[in-house]
């Protein structure tokens, strides 16, 4: 076992993170003026971005979703019972006497298992919720005609605009846990390059040595 | 030598209509009005060579029958068409038309014949209670097809144009003074309408310029873009039957029973059609969705969505009585018969347009008056069909009655959200049976005619007795609305309403029930439990913080 820098995050998966950033920027700052909380864009425009943006989004979950499965990483984002506990607590105290995290970075599991539970609610409920919700939003015109539509409507749109509430708490504690630990630019840093300092067994680091270098910062390098 | 030529010419007709202004100011007759803009017209007769048209004219009948000796089955066809007989039967029943219904304005037809009638499309209907063809009453053809601009009809002359010698003080029906008509020019003139031939009745119903409709003023005559976008005279210079198209002399286009849409049609200009909605040329899918439009193609398949439950007209006319002309909104008729301290009747003028014109604000022989201008309309739920409260039909006198009621609601698949004028009114009803009540307020020689005597007991009693309604003698004055769908004044695309005018709290839909309007409404269920969980991350994130910060001082401590 030894601490090697090793590109955790492909190129596509930053990609995937920052367009995302982008458009779930734009459609908080878009949904969040039609719906009247905001007086930042004026509905029409807001209505025609939020749109564009939302099947842009759309269009990048389907890449991740076929990139998540054929590469195999959608295991990274299967949550596991084991070490939940020790990092409830870490959070809840340790973190307050300046204690280490509890968790160590492994090549298989780039995500502490309360990260891991996290995304996968988010990936499997709050995404799909708003999704789907969104999509009935959208087609509204098409589904009308349906019984009690002007019920099912207001419905869909609390639905919708609960989701993009849940997603706003999601980003206020991702960016705020960022600065816990080596703080806010150390835990940016590898979403940007791509490398991160983890554990490897001798095996993966074998492995990796052999066949995928690049992946690879030598020994002693910075990340 | 041209320019010169043009230079005296308008001198003198700047002469000429400077020494005419000065003349309307004392004497009592006018002179006519100059010839209208001709209408491009691709006829192959020259009325003004026909020997019929040439013979003196001793009366508008006389031309009638001029015309007739041509055009065989004109009187045929519009002795049948509302304009002539004021009769509806709507599809559930009622008994409608000018002839028959009770208004929120001078209120009715009957016993007041000879002024109201002045804008028949006839000549001489003075009997309410007699079908005008049974009367012998013939039909004004130069009413609508006078292109030389000087005929008209006396404003209380039963539909009689003023001739000479015009008796001095006679008004017209646009409530001008009075010029005599010369039936020969007027006969070799005509054409095909133009916006002028039915404004001179339309713009002044009610008894004034945009007094009724709030949406169609003596401003059409000759709009602008800003007004009227089709009719403007920079612009596709519509007349009023580019889209009231006709057959066998009746009109597209109707009050009592609106078509609500043709969404298949989307024809081309001039194709044969028999409705005048905007979709007959439009579609339902008016925004363009060309993919070169890039973004604006998403907007515009929105705003498509739309036309399922808006009308067209509740967002490209974002506002009526535009261009200056004053709509009135209000008529409270229960105020009328006062007079001054010489124990005579008397006017104030408290009101004044946005052109400068002071409006009759109170009339001893009319009540109190409200006006606006770029009125924002009222929204309701519309599927083309109106009810009237007709003579007959019992009232609720504790409530505000509505002298005409809009069909429809948001469920049922066919009504669209309208705009309308909503008048208010208050008017005379029987105490005692509880109906909205005639009165007999025109008639210079009678003496019971409310604006000669002043007594409204005596007015109520003649206006049943005419209209044939059954009368308890008991009256009192209560509160109506009556809706007047606005169709006419589009505006240009660029000035149609945001979607922030509804999209918004507090917007123009906040009264109506059945239509969830996204952005209206930011803290409903979702929006309170969703704003409460930002609320609680914030604060569990700053009091971590917090906490976080302690516990390193106290370790470095």
């Amino acid at each position: 076992m030894s601490k090697r820098i090793v590109k955790v995050y492909p190129r596509f998966e930053r990609i995937w993170h920052w367009t995302q950033v982008l458009l779930i920027v734009i459609l908080m700052l878009t949904g969040f003026s039609l719906n009247g909380n905001l007086g930042l864009v004026p509905f029409g425009p807001a209505v025609m971005f939020h749109t564009i943006a939302a099947v842009l989004l759309l269009a990048l979950w389907i890449f991740a979703t076929f990139w998540l499965f054929t590469t195999g990483t959608w295991k990274q984002f299967i949550p596991r019972i084991e070490g939940m506990i020790e990092t409830a607590k870490y959070y809840a105290m340790g973190v307050f006497k300046g204690e280490k995290h509890p968790y160590r970075k492994v090549y298989m599991r780039k995500h502490n298992p309360l990260q891991a539970a996290t995304y996968f609610v988010l990936k499997w409920m709050i995404f799909p919720a708003i999704w789907i919700s969104g999509l009935f939003y959208l087609t509204y015109n098409m589904w009308e005609g349906s019984a009690n539509a002007g019920f099912w409507i207001a419905i869909v749109a609390n639905i919708h605009l609960l989701a993009a509430y849940v997603i706003v708490v999601f980003v206020i504690a991702h960016i705020y846990l960022l600065t816990i630990g080596h703080g806010f630019r150390h835990h940016v840093k590898p979403m940007v390059s791509g490398f991160e300092e983890v554990d490897l067994t001798d095996e993966q680091e074998a492995y990796l040595e052999a066949n995928e270098p690049e992946r690879l910062k030598p020994r002693g390098a910075q990340a | 030598m041209k320019p010169k030529f043009i230079k005296a010419l308008a001198l003198a007709v700047a002469l000429g209509t400077g020494q005419f202004a000065l003349a309307e100011s004392t004497a009592t007759t006018a002179q006519a009005p100059a010839a209208p803009p001709p209408i491009p017209t691709s006829s192959t007769a020259d009325h003004s060579t026909f020997e019929a048209l040439k013979q003196p004219f001793a009366s508008g009948p006389e031309v009638t029958k001029a015309c007739l000796s041509c055009h065989t089955e004109a009187d045929n066809q519009l002795m049948h068409s509302l304009h002539f007989k004021w009769d509806y039967e709507s599809p559930t029943g009622q008994v409608l038309g000018k002839a028959n219904v009770v208004n929120a304005f001078c209120g009715n037809v009957a016993g007041n014949e000879a002024r109201c009638t002045s804008c028949h499309a006839g000549y001489g209907w003075d009997d309410m209670s007699s079908e005008p063809e049974k009367l012998g009453v013939a039909a004004d053809c130069l009413v609508c097809h006078d292109r030389s601009g000087q005929y008209t009809k006396t404003a209380t002359g039963a539909g009689h144009p003023p001739l000479d010698p015009v008796k001095p003080g006679t008004k017209t029906i646009t409530g001008a003074l009075a010029w005599a008509v010369d039936l020969n020019k007027a006969a070799q003139s005509v054409g095909m309408p133009g916006r002028d031939n039915c404004g001179n009745c339309h713009f002044y119903g009610g008894g004034g310029d945009n007094v009724k409709h709030g949406d169609l003023s003596s401003v059409l005559y000759a709009p602008t873009k800003d007004i009227d976008v089709h009719m403007a005279v920079d612009g596709p210079n519509f007349t009023c039957s580019t889209c009231h198209v006709e057959e066998d002399h009746s009109w597209a286009g109707s009050r009592y029973d609106v078509t609500m849409s043709e969404p298949e049609a989307a024809m081309k200009p001039g194709a044969a059609r028999q409705t005048a909605t905007c979709e007959s040329c439009h579609s339902d899918t008016p925004h363009p969705l060309e993919i070169a439009s890039g973004p604006e193609a998403v907007r515009n398949m929105k705003l498509n969505n739309h036309t399922d439950k808006l009308a067209c007209q509740t967002c490209h006319i974002p506002s009526f009585a535009r261009g200056g002309v004053p709509t009135k909104t209000l008529w409270d008729w229960s105020t009328a018969g006062k007079m001054n301290a010489e124990g005579k009747p008397y006017s104030e003028d408290n009101w004044t347009s946005s052109t400068g014109k002071a409006m009759h604000t109170y009339m001893s022989t009319k009540g109190d008056f409200e006006y606006g201008e770029n009125v924002t309309p009222h929204y309701a739920w519309f599927d083309g069909h109106i009810e009237y409260t007709t003579g007959d039909q019992t009232i609720d006198p504790t409530q505000v009655v509505e002298v005409n009621r809009l069909s429809g609601g948001p469920g049922d698949g066919v009504s669209k959200i309208w705009p309308f004028k909503r008048m208010e009114g208050r008017q005379g009803y029987d105490t005692v049976h509880n109906r909205l009540t005639y009165s007999h307020v025109w008639g210079p020689t009678t003496d019971t005619a409310f604006w000669t005597n002043f007594d409204w007991g005596n007015a109520i009693e003649a206006g049943m007795k005419a209209a044939g309604a059954e009368y308890s003698g008991e009256f009192d004055f209560l509160d109506t609305y009556m809706y007047w769908p606005i169709t006419h004044m589009v505006a240009p695309a660029e000035q149609a309403l945001d979607c922030a005018e509804c999209h918004a709290e507090d917007g123009r839909m906040a009264d109506l029930a059945g239509v969830y309007l996204p952005g209206s409404d930011p803290r409903g269920p979702a929006g309170l439990l969703g704003m409460a969980m930002v609320l609680l991350a914030l604060v569990g994130v700053v009091g971590h913080a917090i906490l976080r910060l302690v516990g390193r001082k106290s370790k470095e401590g």
